[in-house]
């Protein structure tokens, strides 16, 4: 049993989260997002878990639903998650460019997204809605409008400056 | 049944919200939804309350009170102040911009000229919101408080005539007199589909007696669209009176509002604006003193497309993966855990409060014959005035491009624009004229779908487009059916084949079959629809298809396997901006000598083209 490895804190974390959702079937996928705020992803022993923990639900449900959704990740995220918006809006406004040169500034291969460092994780999503400012690249929770290569290499820059200063 | 006695005065209520509004003095409004804050509004909001505390030496106003509000729908010229009382626009204002509002124009009412919006087609500064063209040709209602109102304060919703409408419905208690109301305005729903929503509320209605449910479509799949989360944001009460009205028109005591994941500040909203609304006795037990009882429960998404299906959504809500469900049986019948289900999308339920309040004539004098009432549309692309914006039915694409959009961006020409995102098609020249309503959008191979228009001029590649909406769509399918899932794959792979240059006249071929057989044979909507850019695009633009196949061209050249990109030495003045602008490392030279692209390198995405101050790097 993998869970025999991970600190015991780990566990009180993940029951209150599944109590402060009533322990609910259709509460699992509040459940996944709580715990992937917390642990930054889904480890794969916490997801058996719950699967065992929670009445109707077995761990290959919770799998299939956690491999479902796009926003789960079952392997751990960069601590800056860059979500750049390849939406419509922003694709004629040229998204790919943007993310291609992030792409190529965290030396990231086909199929890879977060940097060897583990400080970034690079992903697409479509469309967050502020298309009218496209294209749009989110930051954890800041939005950035009108993003163009320049602007993006001087806010990885900062970010980067931020972190060696720390 | 007869009529009830509610515990409320709702004009009662409406005047002591107006006065508590009077009360707040000078009201400044600051645009602060997404975009907006994206573009620094609470930055501006900060400056201005921190400016506030010296307004007592004001003689006009004894008082400003900054008011945050929700999109105002023009999201390119944010961040927008807007002073009602001072008749008053300002547009793009930056923190550092707010001293000299505050100075000049609250205290001596001098207004601050560089920051009007000037009309591009006059030249000329414009100083009231009704005069901007964008604005002038709209007819808000749907989004009409968004901008106006603060969106967490329940009392500016209600001297907006929120939940006037509810108490009218309640205190007449006639659920069936309700239901003919919405049949009569003609509404028809407004997340994709079209089908008439007064019908689908007399089917729910049917099953009356039962536990059942009201779900509110808030998963604005489309990327591109975003109306439903500016009314979330901005107006909320409006969506949840819509769904109380609902609720009591069918039966319902419970209901779910499905947000996508991407939108963190609606949630927000309408937990606060729910909270609100349930310690007036406006939702909750008892509505209004009334035994009608109404329970609102918010749904977080978490990333998935097809969520946005409605069976998928309620798959989705019960907490499973959201595949859709086959129809039968419909929601009406069996939806959410198994019982009758109402399901509507955000803008449609929005409407309802309207149409109860002004009556079904009302809504029925805007739009055409067969759609009736407003519709918003998320206008971007490539055109000059970005935004929400909002007209009757049957308003011409050349309307809202050229004259609420001001036209093509940067002086360049119309090529196409996609409406209905991934499941719609793409208008083009001929279409200019067309009313943009539910039936000729589809007789011209398109759908008004969510609203999303995207704009594309002469430098946007048609096949390009094509191949992003089936990348979009292929990875989007669920998997469940065998069609959907391994038709849209190889027509995604031929796609790519056609834009890097290798493909083949057969290929199109192909590609219209397995386009029919995609549609007739997936399970729901999303394959259904998903080979509509790709039909659409054929039939207008074969040429540019046919351009790539034989004669390895990209006519807008954008398809970066088909070009190749120079710097012109003779130009080039070694300033290397186009070497430091490279995201791939591709450019090399010295300072004042000239610079070399490495073609094995490029991977062609025009930075340089762009960055280059004299214009020496072209395209070919
Ligand atoms: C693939 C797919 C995605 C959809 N996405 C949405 C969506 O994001 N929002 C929405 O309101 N309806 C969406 N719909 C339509 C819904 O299934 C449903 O028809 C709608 O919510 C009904 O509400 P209405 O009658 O008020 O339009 C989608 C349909 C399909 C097939
Ligand atoms: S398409 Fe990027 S925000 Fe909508």
């Amino acid at each position: 049993m993998p869970a025999l490895t991970r600190d015991h804190s780990d566990w009180v974390k993940v029951d209150s989260i599944i109590d402060s959702f009533e322990a609910k079937k259709s509460n699992l996928i509040a459940i996944l997002q709580k715990v992937q705020e917390e642990f930054r992803y889904l480890p794969e022993d916490i997801l058996t878990y719950i699967g065992t923990k929670i009445e109707g639900l077995s761990p290959a449900t919770v799998y299939g639903v956690a491999t479902f959704y796009a926003q789960f990740s079952l392997e751990p995220k960069g601590k800056y998650i860059i979500k750049c918006c390849d939406g419509t809006a922003c694709h004629v406004r040229g998204s790919m460019p943007v993310y291609t040169s992030l792409k190529q500034r965290f030396g990231l291969e086909d199929g890879t997204f977060t940097s060897k460092d583990g400080l970034f994780t690079l992903e697409t999503v479509s469309c967050l809605g502020a298309c009218g400012l496209a294209p749009v690249v989110v930051i954890n929770d800041k939005v950035y409008p009108q993003m163009t290569t320049d602007a993006m290499k001087i806010i990885i820059d900062t970010i980067l400056d931020e972190e060696h200063s720390a | 049944m007869g009529t009830n006695t509610i515990n409320i005065n709702i004009h009662e209520e409406q005047q002591r919200a107006e006065e508590s509004i009077k009360a707040q003095g000078l009201r400044v409004l600051v645009c602060n939804g997404t975009g907006c804050i994206a573009n620094g509004s609470n930055d501006v909001i900060a400056k201005f309350k921190e400016l506030g505390a010296d307004v007592s030496i004001l003689t006009q106003h004894d008082k400003v009170t900054i008011v945050p509000t929700g999109c105002h729908g023009f999201c390119e010229q944010g961040v927008l102040v807007i002073i009602p009382d001072l008749n008053i626009t300002y547009v793009k204002v930056k923190p550092e911009d707010v001293e000299e509002i505050v100075d000049s124009h609250i205290k001596q009412g001098k207004p601050v000229e560089r920051l009007l919006y000037t009309s591009p087609q006059t030249g000329e500064k414009v100083y009231k919101n009704e005069d901007i063209e964008f604005y002038a040709r709209q007819s808000r209602t749907t989004l009409q408080n968004c901008g106006e109102i603060n969106a967490e304060c329940i009392d500016e919703a209600i001297a907006k005539h929120a939940y006037e409408a509810l108490a009218k419905v309640l205190q007449e208690n006639n659920p069936e007199a309700v239901i003919q109301e919405i049949e009569k305005s003609g509404l028809r729903g407004r997340g994709g589909g079209g089908f008439p929503t007064g019908r689908k509320w007399r089917f729910t209605a049917a099953n009356r007696g039962g536990k059942s449910y009201v779900v509110c479509n808030g998963d604005e799949g489309d990327p591109g669209a975003f109306m439903d989360r500016s009314v979330m944001e901005g107006d909320p009460h409006k969506l949840l009176e819509g769904m109380a009205i609902a609720g009591f028109a069918i039966g319902s005591d419970e209901a779910y509002i499905y947000v996508r994941a991407e939108y963190p500040l609606a949630i927000k909203r309408l937990r606060i604006a729910i909270k609100q609304a349930e310690e007036r006795g406006f939702l909750g037990k008892n509505i209004m003193g009334t035994d009608f009882n109404f329970e609102i429960h918010i749904k977080e998404g978490a990333g998935a497309f097809v969520c946005g299906e409605e069976t998928a959504l309620m798959a989705s809500i019960e907490g499973e993966r959201g595949m859709p469900r086959p129809k039968p049986p419909f929601p009406a019948n069996k939806g959410l855990f198994g019982r009758p289900t109402l399901i509507n999308n955000v803008e449609t339920l929005a409407n309802v409060p309207d149409i109860i309040r002004k009556g079904a004539d009302w809504f029925s004098s805007f739009g055409t014959e067969t759609s009736k009432g407003t519709k918003t549309f998320a206008l971007t692309g490539e055109v000059n005035n970005t935004g929400l914006i909002e007209v009757p039915m049957g308003t011409t694409l050349r309307e809202i491009i050229f004259d609420i959009g001001g036209g093509i961006r940067n002086g360049k020409k119309f090529k196409a624009a996609q409406i209905g995102g991934p499941s719609g098609g793409c208008l083009t020249e001929e279409h200019l004229d067309l009313p943009m309503d539910y039936d000729s959008l589809i007789k011209a191979g398109a759908m008004v779908g969510s609203g999303g228009l995207v704009v594309m001029n002469e430098d946007t590649c048609i096949v390009e487009v094509a191949r992003f909406f089936m990348h979009f769509t292929q990875s989007e399918s669920c998997g469940k059916c065998v069609p959907c899932r391994e038709g849209t794959k190889n027509m995604l792979k031929i796609l790519e084949k056609i834009v890097r240059g290798q493909g083949e006249m057969k290929d199109l071929d192909t590609l219209e079959e397995l386009a029919y057989a995609v549609k007739e044979g997936s399970l729901c909507g999303l394959g259904k629809t998903a080979p509509n850019p790709v039909l659409s695009t054929l039939k207008y633009f074969r040429d540019e298809y046919v351009a790539h196949i034989k004669e390895k061209r990209c006519p807008a050249g954008v398809c970066s396997a088909l070009k190749v990109i120079k710097i012109d030495e003779s130009i080039c003045k070694g300033c290397t901006k186009c070497a430091r602008t490279c995201p791939v490392g591709a450019i090399s030279g010295t300072v004042k000598n000239p610079h070399k692209i490495d073609q094995s390198k490029c991977i062609k995405c025009g930075a340089c083209v762009a960055a280059c101050p004299f214009k020496a790097i072209k395209q070919a």
